[in-house]
């Protein structure tokens, strides 16, 4: 982060600029009583918040209470030192999309997915995938210049690198909806072991996606990119056609763009995150 | 209130394809039997112990008769060819003897033939009889107490899933006190997968607890003191479902559990467990809980969590005549199956809430004396928790204005992580005051015969009723492999499990299957 950037301060904000206001919930062991409440707020306060409201104390079963408190906490942090990836690409409409990948790269793009370990939650996978689509945004299956294989549920990782060795897949993408406990994670190393062992690693692309992933995981876990909530099939369908050309040696130069803006939703892929959050 | 508008002559029709949909499949049913049937045998006959390893001694036994092809005259055949060949030896052993070489056992006349059988069957039937008392101590509890908040209110069913049984047990009475009728304790994840049952306590699991017949035990003990204190009986709930049907059921129903997940094709569709694996593994794991008076809870709802709730919702209904269906043929009162189904539809549509009512409406007066399993929505929810709260209210309305049987409540931090208890304490102190609020709310209002509603229903039912046409025509295993449900195409010969299905020989001996059906 440079030092030339011009601050910028703030806090959490509840009623008035700055106030600092966080709401918390939380069980403490004990039964409701003055000294349980008193331990809540202590909790609040040793957390660092002053102002401290225990606004709830409820007997929550025997010998359980639970809590609803306010503080303020007094840390402020500069907006400007938070690092995020918000170097995107423009996103190519349907029809474009479907016309650059025939021009810049002459064939059809191999797509292998699935829900992979004891998954069994294809809304995902299928949302993405499937000649359906999601939200009115149609699925991989639908493009001319995508061919998409969908294995479906609780594929193991093996017959995932089988499959997309034999299809000689581009992409390979990947839901996890159980997060639980992390299996998400664990599954997602041994699937890439696993391609890594079976030599398809360095040419195929590797994408995470499930209600629960965001891109700064995927990265971590050695994946291209990660997709969270909301993602449309549109989205990954660009994001592999730029890391295709990317690969190619053919890499297309990213715009610095704004949060959130609409038609500009795609990571470019050579950045490297930040370790600041 | 529950109004339907959807023609009578139609849910007849519905009806009668569910049924010859169906029989063809029992016709199936009846002429196999499974390792996990045959394991069943072996527990109730008192095989119930674990090897040095760990593995279950039904297990080893099983596997042993399946690997000499000797499988299909049943268990509890060989069980008493090995206890007369080597008597006094222990169980394991006398069987791998006769397993090892069952071509080289002396034949046997056709008197001591039947002696043998006559000798299992007098085994059985005590067995039985031990279990039938176990069962009777439940019913008496539950008697003894008050059941439910009040009359016609829906009991209120929580999840429990540390992986620890006895955290699950703290977690447990917490929630009992704070209102809950019913415990359900998650499964580890991936356990329907399992060809065993584990054994023993367990403390580490993995997004849930392992359903073990020791677990079960802890559970319900701790249940019982909890119900006595408080004055009102609690539910106890597992999962009879993937390639262990009918060894949890027997399980379940000799540790006194109330209720179980169990669906006749759930593991089919959604765990890719073999098609003739799982007709045959419900069938004898339903005439368990018909026998131990188990309510059942189907998995309908899982058709809307994968595929779109608007557009899927006939799935459902066709689903659940399927499953009531094979539940009678299984012969289970229509009071012990608990037909499932949700509240998923996408919030962000209008006019949710009145096709909800559409769907609970319909599916409570179709099964009128069943006790209907109502599923919070899970699909659409996200990180917002507050709004996830709010969600989860609006299905508490429909509960309890449709008189729903069985409301597994919402968790507003649903799909972020196993409930935690004060996610549990918050959506049963605002479920009791839906309750309390609307009580009775369903008595006093009406919908219009020719409103958004009742559209719906009928259009619902009707595509229903085409789905039905079409799987009784193809015939129930060609339909799952064209994706008819949950939009999940699966052959006969795929999935897991399928070599644990063995074709019955003439002469199959099945002590506990005579029991079951009413035919000792």
């Amino acid at each position: 982060m440079s030092a030339e950037k011009e601050k910028h301060l703030i806090r959490p904000y509840g009623d008035r600029k700055d106030d600092g206001v966080i709401q918390l919930s939380f069980v403490l062991p004990v039964p409701v009583s003055e000294q349980a409440k008193e331990a809540a707020a202590a909790v609040a306060k040793k957390l660092g918040l002053s102002h401290v409201l225990v606004s709830a104390m409820e007997r929550a079963g025997e010998g359980y209470s639970f809590f609803v408190v306010y503080g303020r906490t007094h840390m402020q942090l500069d907006y400007n030192a938070i690092e995020v990836p918000v170097v995107l690409h423009r996103k190519h409409p349907y029809d474009e999309l479907n016309d650059v990948i025939r021009r810049d790269l002459g064939r059809r793009i191999v797509v292998v997915g699935a829900c992979i370990g004891t998954d069994s939650h294809t809304t995902g996978i299928d949302a993405i995938m499937n000649m359906k689509g999601f939200a009115g945004d149609y699925g991989l299956e639908r493009y001319p210049m995508f061919r998409a294989v969908n294995m479906g549920s609780q594929v193991e990782p093996e017959k995932l690198v089988a499959r997309a060795k034999a299809e000689s897949a581009d992409a390979i993408l990947v839901s996890k909806v159980v997060t639980q406990r992390d299996v998400h994670k664990e599954d997602a190393r041994a699937l890439l072991q696993l391609a890594k062992e079976q030599g398809i690693f360095e040419k195929t692309i590797f994408l995470f996606g499930g209600p629960r992933v965001d891109h700064k995981t995927a990265l971590e876990l050695g994946f291209d990119a990660g997709f969270g909530p909301g993602t449309r099939p549109s989205d990954v369908a660009n994001f592999i056609y730029y890391r295709m050309m990317e690969r190619s040696g053919r890499p297309l130069a990213p715009q610095k763009t704004a949060h959130g803006t609409p038609d500009a939703t795609v990571p470019a892929t050579g950045e490297k995150l930040g370790d600041t959050l | 209130m529950a109004q339907l508008f959807v023609d009578a002559d139609k849910i007849a029709r519905a009806r009668d394809l569910a049924r010859s949909a169906a029989n063809g499949v029992q016709a199936f049913i009846d002429r196999h039997t499974t390792v996990s049937i045959e394991r069943t045998v072996l527990r109730l006959l008192g095989i119930s112990g674990a090897g040095t390893r760990g593995a279950p001694l039904a297990n080893l036994m099983v596997d042993r008769l399946r690997d000499s092809g000797v499988l299909n005259k049943g268990a509890a055949y060989w069980l008493g060819r090995a206890l007369k060949a080597s008597p006094g030896k222990d169980p394991l052993h006398a069987l791998e003897r006769v397993a090892a070489h069952p071509e080289k056992l002396p034949p046997l006349s056709p008197a001591e033939e039947e002696q043998l059988r006559e000798q299992m069957r007098a085994d059985a039937r005590a067995a039985v009889r031990e279990l039938q008392a176990r069962i009777e101590q439940r019913k008496e509890l539950k008697k003894s107490l008050r059941v439910g908040s009040f009359e016609g209110a829906p009991w209120k069913y929580v999840i429990v899933a540390t992986g620890n049984i006895h955290d699950d047990v703290e977690q447990a009475r917490a929630a009992a006190q704070q209102g809950a009728d019913v415990i359900a304790v998650i499964r580890s994840t991936a356990q329907s997968l399992l060809d065993y049952v584990p054994h023993g306590a367990t403390t580490e699991g993995y997004g849930g607890t392992y359903a073990t017949q020791e677990n079960f035990r802890i559970m319900r003990e701790a249940l019982d003191a909890e119900s006595r204190k408080l004055g009102r009986y609690i539910h106890l709930t597992n999962y009879s479902s993937g390639l262990c049907m009918p060894e949890i059921a027997f399980m379940a129903a000799y540790e006194r559990l109330d209720m179980l997940l169990n669906d006749a094709m759930y593991g089919i569709l959604f765990r890719d467990i073999n098609m003739q694996r799982t007709f045959c593994d419900q069938y004898f794991s339903r005439r368990i809980c018909a026998f131990a008076e188990i309510i059942i809870n189907t998995g309908e709802d899982n058709y809307i969590t994968t595929a779109d709730a608007d557009e899927a919702a006939h799935t459902v209904i066709a689903s659940q005549l399927i499953n009531e269906t094979f539940a009678r043929l299984a012969g289970m009162k229509d009071e012990l199956i608990g037909f499932g189904h949700s509240f998923e539809i996408d919030p962000a549509r209008e006019d949710t809430l009145l096709r909800e009512f559409a769907m609970a409406m319909m599916v409570r007066e179709l099964f009128p004396k069943s006790p209907i399993k109502y599923m919070p929505p899970t699909k659409h929810k996200e990180g917002d928790i507050f709004f996830s709260h709010a969600y989860d209210v609006m299905a508490d309305l429909v509960a309890i204005t449709t008189r729903q049987g069985i409301q597994l409540l919402g968790m507003m931090t649903e799909a972020m992580h196993n409930p935690f208890l004060m996610d549990r304490y918050v959506a049963l102190k605002s479920a009791s005051y839906v309750y309390r609020a609307a009580r009775h709310l369903g008595d006093e209002i009406a919908f219009k015969p020719d409103g958004i509603v009742a559209r719906r229903q009928r259009e619902v039912f009707d595509e229903a009723l085409a789905l039905l046409e079409e799987v009784a025509k193809d015939g129930m295993m060609a339909a799952i492999g064209k994706a008819r449900f949950g939009d999940t195409a699966r052959t006969p010969e795929g999935g897991k499990g399928l070599d644990g299905v063995v074709e019955r020989a003439p002469g199959y001996f099945n002590p506990f299957l005579e029991i079951l059906e009413g035919k000792a």
